[in-house]
C-alpha cells in the first residue's frame, strides 16, 4: 500500500513539477472557460436593422419606432430606395430590413389587413430564424395595441408562452453546465493520456517496469492523478459557473458529483486507452485530438443530438459526453434527482468499465 | 583570404556565455585557437567543456559575446552563409530525417549543397561503397542501426565535399567496428580531397588518430598539439602491475585512491598505473605484502596525459576512496559461488526476425559479465529479456534462481537496473527520485531514511539533493541513477551502456564503484562499446546478429584473435577480428 | 547568375520535396492532413445541425372539443412538431422532465367556454428553456402554428382578423433556413487552420526537435529558403483542403457556390498565408511539438472554431469579446467564404476581408521572417 501511494505521490510530483503538463492542466482550461462562457452563445442581441417605410401613417411610425425601442434591434440605416436594399443586406450592413410598403396604413385602415415585409440575411441560418421571431413577437403586439385600440376585439385565444427551468432563455446557462463536462474532458484526456507516452518518452518507463510494481499498480498510479486532477477541474469550473457566472444550481450537489466521478472514470478509461497505444507525447496528443474534436461536436455540447440524423445519434450513445452534459444540465437548471438520471448514470459506468478493462488489457500487452 | 592560407579556423578572444533559468553559465572563455588546413584536429574534453558550443560557433549557429571567429577567410559572425556553403557539420545528434531513405536523404542534402546532377552518381556510388549502405539505399534512415545512422549522417555531409569537415562526437554510442569504418571514411577523404577535419570525441584513443589535438575543460583551452605532445610529460611514469596472487580488480582497488597514484586501470591481463611526478619505484610500497608482484614500465599513451591534466587542475586524487561498506547491511558472501543468472536456449523473435538465436550462458554470483557487440547485435534485446521487460520467445532465463518467464515481478526485486538513458524523473528533484525509488522497491520507515541518507553520502549528492534531477550534469546523472538502482541492495546489477557520453574521470569513478560492488558480492551484467571497460569484466560475451560469438575471460577472447600480424592483439582489435571472420563466413 | 539561381532552385525543389515525402510517411501528418477534415465535414454536413425539425412535443387536453380537436390538427400538421398526447399536466410534467419532450401544450378544461367570451381563452405553452437557443426556435413554431390557427379559425367563422398586420419574410441567401448551409462553409476555415498551423507547427518544431533543423542550417540554404520550403507544400496541402471541401459542400451537401470560383481562391490563399505564418511562429517561437501543438490549438484552432462566427454570431458577443475577434484571422476568412458560398461576389465584404487577411498575412509572416535566423541562440 505505501508503494503504490509512493508511486501515485511520484505521479503527481512529476506531472505538477513538469512546466508543460502544468500548463495543460491550467492553460487551456481557463482560455476555454472564459472563452466559451462569454463568446458562446446563441442569443442574439443588438441585430443591426434598416428600415425602409414608404408609408406616412402614423401606424407605420408606430411600428417602427416599436422596433427600434426593442433591444433586440439597433437601427443602422434608413432606407429610401428599393435600389438600396441588396447593398445593404449583402454587404452585411444590416441583417434584417423592415419594408413597410406605401399602403401600409391605407390598407390597414380600410381594409382592416396589412402586410410588412421582413428581409433578413440568411447566410447564419439560426442568426435569420430567430430575428425573425423577434419580429414577429413585435409586430405581434403590435397586433394587439391595434385591435384593442379600434375596438375590433382580441383574438379569440392567447398564447401564454413560459421558458421553463430556464425563463428568460439566456444561452449561458445553457453553454456553462456544458463546459463543466467540456473541460474536464479535455484535461482528464490530457493527463492520463500522454503520462505514459511521456514516461517512454524520457525512458523511465523502463526503469518503473523493472521495479516490483504489477502491471495494474502502474495503472492506478497512472489514473489516480487523472482522477483526482478531474474532479479538482470539474469543482473549479462548477464553482466558477455558479458564483461567477450565476448559473442557477438547483438540483443536488451529490447528484452532481455521482455524474462527476462516473464520467471521470470514463474519460480515463479513454485516456489510458490512448496512452497505451501511444508511443510517443505527440501520437498521444494526437490521439486524444482525434477523440476530442467528434467527441465534442457530437455531444450536444452546442447543437442538439435531437437535430442530427438517426445514424450520427446512434453514434453518440457512445459518447460519455453526452451522458455527462445531460447529467450536468438536470442538476444544473432543472434540479433532476438521481432516480430520472438513471439513464445517463448507468452508460457511464459502463463505458468506464469497459474503456478501463480495455486500457488494462492493451497496457499489459504492451508491457509484455 | 588570411594572411596565412594555412589556417581554416582561428577563434580570437573568443568568449561566450548562456544564460540559464538562475545563472549566466560562461561556456567558452577567452578562446585563441588555430586550426591548420588539411589535418584532423580533435577537440576533447570532459563533459560540459564546451565542445559543442565551439562547433556550433565555428558554423555560424552561434554568435560569440565577444571575440572573433574566422573560418576560411570569412568571419562566422556576419558571413556565415558562405562558410555553412562550404563546411560539411555533423551534429551530435545527426538530424538525420527518419522517414526518408537513405537515398532520399543523400538526395536531400546534394540538392541542399548544389551538387550538380551529373556529378551525383559517381559519388553516390563512392559514397554509399565506403559506407558499405549499397543494400540499404530503400531502406528508411529511422529503421537502421545507430552505426549506419551515423556513417549515413557523414555521407551526407559529404555528398558535396567540403573545405572544412566539422564532427561533434561522431562515434558516440556506435560500436567499435562502425567506429573503425568512420575513421576510415574521414582519413579517406584527408587524404584525398584534403579536407580539414575538426571533431570531438569521448573516445581517447581517437585523439591518437589525430594529427592535432585541443584540450578544453570548462571553457578553456588547457592544451593544443600533437598528441604526442601529451605523451612527453608521461614517460617514465607509466607501468604495468601483473600480479600472481590478487584479482586485477583488487589490485586496482588497493591503488586506487592513494596520492601518488594518478590513474590506475585495467588493461589486457595486468593494470596499468600512471604514477604522480617523482613518485619513487617500489612495488613494496605500492602493494605492501604483495610478492609476487612484477612492476613493468610501459610506454605512456595520449590518456595518461589527459588525465594527468585534468587531475592537477582539480586537484583531485585518482578516484575517491570508497568507504568498504558499499553494501553495508547485508554483505553477500563473495566466496558463495552459485549462478545468479542462467540463460538457456533463449530466444526472441519479432515476426520472422530473429533478434536473439539459441543464446546460453551462466553467470556465477560476484562476477561481473560483459555483453558486448556491434549495433544492432541483439544485446539490448536480451538484456530487457533478462530484466523482465520483454518476454522470451523460447528458452530458460533464471535470475537470482528465479524464472523470470514465469515470476518477472519477483525477480525484479532482486534486480537493480540502470538504463541507457540514465532515464529518472527529470522533473523531479534529486531527493525525490531518492526517495521514489526507495518506496517503489517496498522499503519503509527507518530502513528507507537509512538508505537514502546512505545514498546521499556515498554518491555525494549532498550539494545537488534540491536540484531537479533533468538539468544535473551527466556525471550526477549517472551517480544518482546508480543510486536509485542500489536502494534495495539488489544482489543483480544491469547496467545498459552505463558510461555512454560520460567523461573519462566520471567513467573511472564509476568503475570503482562497480568494482567495490563486485567484491562485495553483487552480480553485475553490463553492455558496453568501450571495449577498454571489457578489460574490467570477468567474463563476456560477444554478440552478433543474435548469436553468442564467442565467450570468456577477456585473454581468452583476445586468444581468439591472436594472428601473425596481431600477436598482442588489443580488445579492441578482438572485437574486430572476431566480428569481421564472422562476417566472412557469412 | 544562372547558376546561383539553379542552384537555389535546386535546393528548394529539395526541401519541397522532401516535406511532401514525410508528410506522406507520418500517420500523424497524413491524420491532420486528410482523416481530420474529411471527419470535420461529414459531421457538419450531416451530423451537426441546428434546425430542429420533428420535435416532440405534449398535449394535454382536458376536455376535447371541436375547438381543441382544430388547434391540434394545425399543430399536427406541422412539419416541425410530433405531438403526444397526455392525459394529465403532472404526466407531462414528469415527460418534460425525462427528456422525453421539449415542450407541453396546455388546454384547459374551459378552453372551449372562455373562447366564446371576452378576454379569450389562453393556450399555455411550457418549453423546456435549458437548450435556450432550441426553446426559442420552438417557441417560434407554435407561435407560427397559432397565428395560422387563428386565421383559419377567421376565415371558417366570417370574423375580422385578429391579426390585422401580417409579417411576411423573405430570408435571403438561405431560403430553407438550412444551418447546413452556413456551417459546412465555416468548416473550410477549420480546415484550413488545422492544415495551415497546428500541422506546420508540429513539423517545423519536429525538426527543431529532431536536430535536423541544425544540420539543416549549416547548409547554403538561406532561412528564407527553409521557410518556403515549409510554405509551399502545406500551401499545395491546403488548397487540397480547400477543393475538397468545395467539392464536399457542392456536391454532397447541396451547398450553393454563388460567387466565383476565383474570390475563392483569393481569399483562401491569403488565409492560408496567414495560418502557415501563424503555425511558422507559434513553431520558431516554441521549437518544441508538444508546446506547439498546446499552443496552436488553443491560439488558431479554438478561436477558428469559437470566435470566427463560424457557429456563433459575432454580433451577439459581449463587446470585449467582439474586439477579441478583430484580431482573429479566421473571422475575416468566415465572413468571405459564407458570403461567397451564399450571397455571391459581394465586394463590400469581399475587399475588406481579403485586405485584412492580406494584412494579417504579411504581419505573421514577416515577423516570422524575422524571428527565424540561422542561429541557435
Amino acid at each position: 500500500m505505501f508503494r503504490l501511494l509512493a508511486l501515485i505521490h511520484k505521479e503527481f510530483l512529476a506531472l505538477l513539477k513538469d512546466p508543460k503538463s502544468r500548463f495543460v492542466i491550467v492553460g487551456p482550461p481557463i482560455i476555454q472557460l472564459l472563452v466559451f462562457g462569454y463568446a458562446a452563445t446563441f442569443d442574439v442581441t443588438d441585430v443591426p436593422l434598416a428600415v425602409y417605410n414608404q408609408s406616412s401613417g402614423e401606424a407605420s411610425r408606430d411600428l417602427v419606432s416599436r422596433f427600434e425601442g426593442s433591444r433586440n434591434f439597433r437601427r443602422v440605416a434608413t432606407i429610401t430606395h428599393d435600389d438600396q436594399i441588396a447593398p445593404m443586406v449583402d454587404g452585411r450592413v444590416a441583417l434584417v430590413v423592415l419594408h413597410i410598403g406605401s399602403t401600409f396604413s391605407q390598407d390597414l385602415h380600410r381594409k382592416g389587413r396589412a402586410k410588412v415585409q421582413v428581409i433578413l440575411d440568411g447566410r447564419d441560418s439560426n442568426t435569420a430564424l430567430v430575428t425573425l421571431g423577434y419580429a414577429r413577437k413585435i409586430v405581434g403586439d403590435f397586433n394587439v395595441k391595434w385591435a384593442t385600440d379600434h375596438g375590433l376585439g382580441a383574438a379569440p385565444a392567447h398564447l401564454e408562452a413560459r421558458s421553463w427551468f430556464n425563463p428568460n432563455q439566456q444561452s449561458r446557462w445553457f453553454f456553462v453546465p456544458g463546459i463543466v463536462g467540456l473541460l474536464t474532458l479535455v484535461v482528464t484526456m490530457l493527463v492520463t493520456a500522454l503520462s505514459v507516452a511521456r514516461e517512454r518518452e524520457q525512458g523511465t518507463f523502463d526503469q518503473l517496469l523493472v521495479t516490483p510494481y504489477r502491471p495494474w499498480e502502474i495503472l492506478v498510479g497512472k489514473a489516480t492523478p487523472g482522477f483526482m486532477i478531474g474532479i479538482f477541474e470539474a469543482t473549479v469550473i462548477i464553482t466558477a459557473a455558479v458564483f461567477w457566472f450565476r448559473v442557477p444550481l438547483v438540483g443536488s450537489l451529490l447528484t452532481l458529483y455521482v455524474g462527476v466521478v462516473l464520467f471521470v472514470f470514463a474519460a480515463i478509461g479513454v485516456g489510458l486507452m490512448i496512452s497505451s497505444l501511444a508511443v510517443t507525447q505527440q501520437q498521444a496528443l494526437l490521439g486524444a485530438f482525434l477523440f476530442l474534436v467528434p467527441a465534442i461536436i457530437l455531444s450536444g455540447f452546442s447543437t442538439p443530438i435531437a437535430n442530427m440524423p438517426p445514424a450520427v445519434q446512434a453514434i453518440t450513445y457512445a459518447n460519455p459526453l453526452r451522458y455527462f452534459l445531460i447529467v450536468l444540465r438536470g442538476v444544473f437548471l432543472e434540479g433532476a434527482p438521481i432516480r430520472l438520471l438513471w439513464h445517463q448514470l448507468w452508460p457511464m459506468a459502463a463505458i468506464a468499465a469497459i474503456t478501463l478493462t480495455s486500457a488494462a488489457w492493451l497496457f499489459r500487452r504492451r508491457m509484455s | 583570404m588570411t594572411a596565412d592560407d594555412r589556417i581554416a579556423l582561428t577563434f580570437r578572444g573568443v568568449t561566450k556565455s548562456f544564460r540559464t533559468r538562475r545563472q549566466a553559465v560562461m561556456a567558452i572563455k577567452d578562446l585563441n585557437v588555430e586550426i591548420r588546413l588539411g589535418k584532423i584536429t580533435g577537440l576533447i574534453g570532459p563533459d560540459g567543456a564546451g565542445k559543442t558550443t565551439l562547433m556550433r560557433l565555428a558554423t555560424g549557429l552561434l554568435r560569440c559575446d565577444s571575440g572573433t571567429v574566422t573560418v576560411l577567410g570569412f568571419d562566422a559572425a556576419r558571413q556565415a552563409l558562405q562558410i555553412q556553403g562550404r563546411v560539411g557539420y555533423m551534429p551530435q545528434r545527426f538530424g538525420l530525417y527518419e522517414d526518408l531513405t537513405v537515398q532520399e536523404n543523400l538526395d536531400l542534402y546534394a540538392d541542399l549543397q548544389g551538387v550538380p546532377v551529373q556529378a551525383r552518381k559517381t559519388r553516390y556510388n563512392e559514397l554509399i561503397h565506403m559506407t558499405g549502405m549499397a543494400r540499404f539505399t530503400k531502406r528508411l534512415a529511422g529503421k537502421l542501426s545507430g552505426g549506419m545512422k551515423q556513417k549515413l549522417g557523414l555521407a551526407c555531409t559529404l555528398v558535396h565535399p567540403p573545405r572544412l569537415l566539422l564532427l561533434d562526437e561522431p562515434t558516440v554510442g556506435v560500436d567499435p567496428v562502425s567506429r573503425r569504418e568512420l575513421w576510415e571514411i574521414v582519413d579517406r577523404f584527408v587524404r584525398e580531397e584534403g579536407t580539414t577535419v575538426l571533431l570531438s570525441t569521448a573516445y581517447l584513443d581517437e585523439a591518437e588518430r589525430c594529427d592535432r589535438v585541443l584540450m578544453l575543460d570548462q571553457g578553456e583551452l588547457i592544451g593544443q598539439g600533437p598528441p604526442e605532445q601529451f605523451c612527453e610529460p608521461m614517460t617514465g611514469r607509466t607501468f604495468q602491475i601483473r600480479s600472481a596472487d590478487e584479482k586485477n580488480r583488487d589490485v586496482l582497488e588497493r591503488l586506487s585512491g592513494r596520492p601518488d597514484v594518478v590513474d590506475a586501470v585495467i588493461q589486457g591481463d595486468a593494470v596499468r598505473l600512471v604514477l604522480a611526478d617523482g613518485t619513487p619505484l617500489s612495488i613494496d610500497r605500492l602493494l605492501p605484502g604483495e610478492n609476487r608482484a612484477a612492476l613493468i614500465p610501459v610506454p605512456p599513451r595520449f590518456e595518461d596525459g589527459f588525465i594527468d591534466t585534468l587531475r592537477q587542475r582539480r586537484h583531485d586524487q585518482a578516484g575517491t576512496p570508497l568507504p568498504s561498506a558499499l553494501q553495508e547491511d547485508r554483505r553477500i558472501q563473495a566466496e558463495s559461488s552459485g549462478t545468479a543468472i542462467s540463460v538457456r536456449n533463449v530466444q526472441r523473435a519479432f515476426g520472422d526476425f530473429y533478434a536473439v538465436k539459441n543464446v546460453s550462458f551462466d553467470v556465477g554470483r560476484g562476477e561481473i559479465f560483459g555483453l558486448l557487440g556491434a549495433n544492432g547485435a541483439g544485446k539490448t534485446t536480451l538484456f530487457r529479456m533478462l530484466c523482465g521487460l520483454l518476454p522470451a520467445s523460447d528458452g530458460k532465463l533464471q535470475v537470482a534462481g528465479i524464472d523470470v518467464r514465469r515470476t518477472a515481478a519477483a525477480a525484479r526485486a532482486r534486480i537493480g537496473y540502470m538504463s541507457q538513458k540514465f532515464s529518472l524523473y527529470g522533473s523531479l528533484s534529486v531527493a525525490n527520485n531518492l526517495k521514489f525509488f526507495s518506496s517503489a522497491y517496498g522499503l519503509t520507515g527507518r530502513r528507507r531514511q537509512h538508505r537514502i541518507r546512505w545514498a546521499t553520502e556515498q554518491f555525494d549528492l549532498q550539494p545537488v539533493l534540491d536540484d531537479g534531477s533533468g538539468e544535473l550534469p551527466l556525471g550526477y546523472k549517472q551517480r544518482l541513477a546508480l543510486a536509485c538502482a542500489l536502494m534495495h541492495e539488489p544482489e543483480i546489477l544491469f547496467l545498459d551502456e552505463p558510461t555512454s557520453g560520460v567523461d573519462p574521470l566520471a567513467r573511472r569513478e564509476f568503475w570503482h564503484r562497480i568494482n567495490g560492488l563486485a567484491s562485495t558480492g553483487v552480480t553485475v551484467l553490463v553492455t558496453t562499446h568501450f571495449m577498454e571497460e571489457a578489460e574490467y569484466c570477468d567474463r563476456m560475451a560477444i554478440m552478433m546478429a543474435g548469436e553468442v560469438l564467442a565467450l570468456g575471460t577477456p585473454p581468452e577472447i583476445k586468444q581468439l584473435a591472436r594472428s601473425n600480424e596481431h600477436p598482442q592483439p588489443s580488445m579492441e582489435e578482438a572485437f574486430i577480428h572476431l566480428i569481421e571472420s564472422k562476417d566472412e563466413e557469412a | 547568375m544562372t547558376g546561383k539561381r539553379g542552384r537555389r532552385l535546386m535546393r528548394m525543389r529539395g526541401l519541397v520535396r522532401k516535406e511532401f515525402l514525410q508528410v506522406l510517411r507520418d500517420p500523424s501528418a497524413l491524420a491532420i492532413a486528410f482523416v481530420l477534415p474529411v471527419v470535420l465535414l461529414l459531421l457538419f454536413g450531416y451530423g451537426v445541425s441546428l434546425d430542429a425539425e420533428r420535435v416532440p412535443i405534449a398535449l394535454v387536453v382536458e376536455k376535447p372539443t371541436p375547438d381543441t380537436n382544430s388547434f391540434c390538427g394545425e399543430l399536427e400538421q406541422s412539419i416541425y412538431f410530433e405531438p403526444i398526447f397526455l392525459h394529465g399536466m403532472a404526466a407531462a410534467q414528469q415527460a418534460l422532465m425525462e427528456g422525453q419532450v421539449d415542450a407541453i401544450l396546455h388546454l384547459r378544461a374551459d378552453f372551449s367556454d372562455r373562447l366564446r367570451r371576452p378576454g379569450g381563452a389562453s393556450i399555455q405553452l411550457i418549453v423546456n428553456g435549458i437548450d435556450a437557443n432550441t426553446s426559442r426556435i420552438v417557441n417560434g413554431y407554435v407561435d407560427g402554428v397559432y397565428a395560422k390557427w387563428l386565421e383559419h379559425r377567421a376565415m371558417q367563422l366570417g370574423q375580422p382578423l385578429a391579426e390585422p398586420v401580417i409579417v411576411e419574410h423573405r430570408i435571403w441567401f438561405n431560403a430553407n433556413v438550412r444551418s447546413r448551409n452556413y456551417l459546412v462553409p465555416g468548416v473550410v476555415a477549420l480546415i484550413m487552420t488545422l492544415i495551415g498551423s497546428l500541422l506546420t507547427a508540429l513539423l517545423m518544431a519536429r525538426e527543431w526537435e529532431r536536430g535536423t533543423m541544425e544540420a539543416l542550417m549549416v547548409t547554403p540554404v538561406s532561412m528564407l529558403e527553409v521557410l518556403l520550403g515549409k510554405i509551399l507544400p502545406y500551401f499545395v496541402l491546403g488548397m487540397g483542403g480547400l477543393a475538397l471541401s468545395v467539392v464536399m459542400a457542392v456536391w454532397l451537401f447541396a451547398v450553393p457556390l454563388r460567387g466565383s470560383i476565383w474570390v475563392l481562391l483569393l481569399g483562401s490563399s491569403l488565409f492560408l498565408l496567414t495560418a502557415l505564418g501563424m503555425g511558422l511562429f507559434i513553431s520558431t517561437v516554441t521549437r518544441v511539438q508538444f508546446v506547439a501543438a498546446q499552443v496552436a490549438i488553443i491560439a488558431t484552432f479554438l478561436p477558428a472554431f469559437i470566435l470566427s462566427g463560424f457557429i456563433f454570431d459575432i454580433g451577439s458577443m459581449p463587446r470585449p469579446i467582439q474586439w477579441i475577434t478583430q484580431i482573429i484571422p479566421a473571422r475575416y476568412y468566415v465572413a468571405l467564404l459564407k458570403t461567397t458560398f451564399l450571397a455571391g461576389d459581394v465586394w463590400s465584404v469581399v475587399v475588406p476581408n481579403c485586405a485584412a487577411l492580406a494584412v494579417m498575412a504579411m504581419v505573421f509572416l514577416g515577423i516570422t521572417r524575422l524571428l527565424a535566423r540561422k542561429r541557435l541562440d
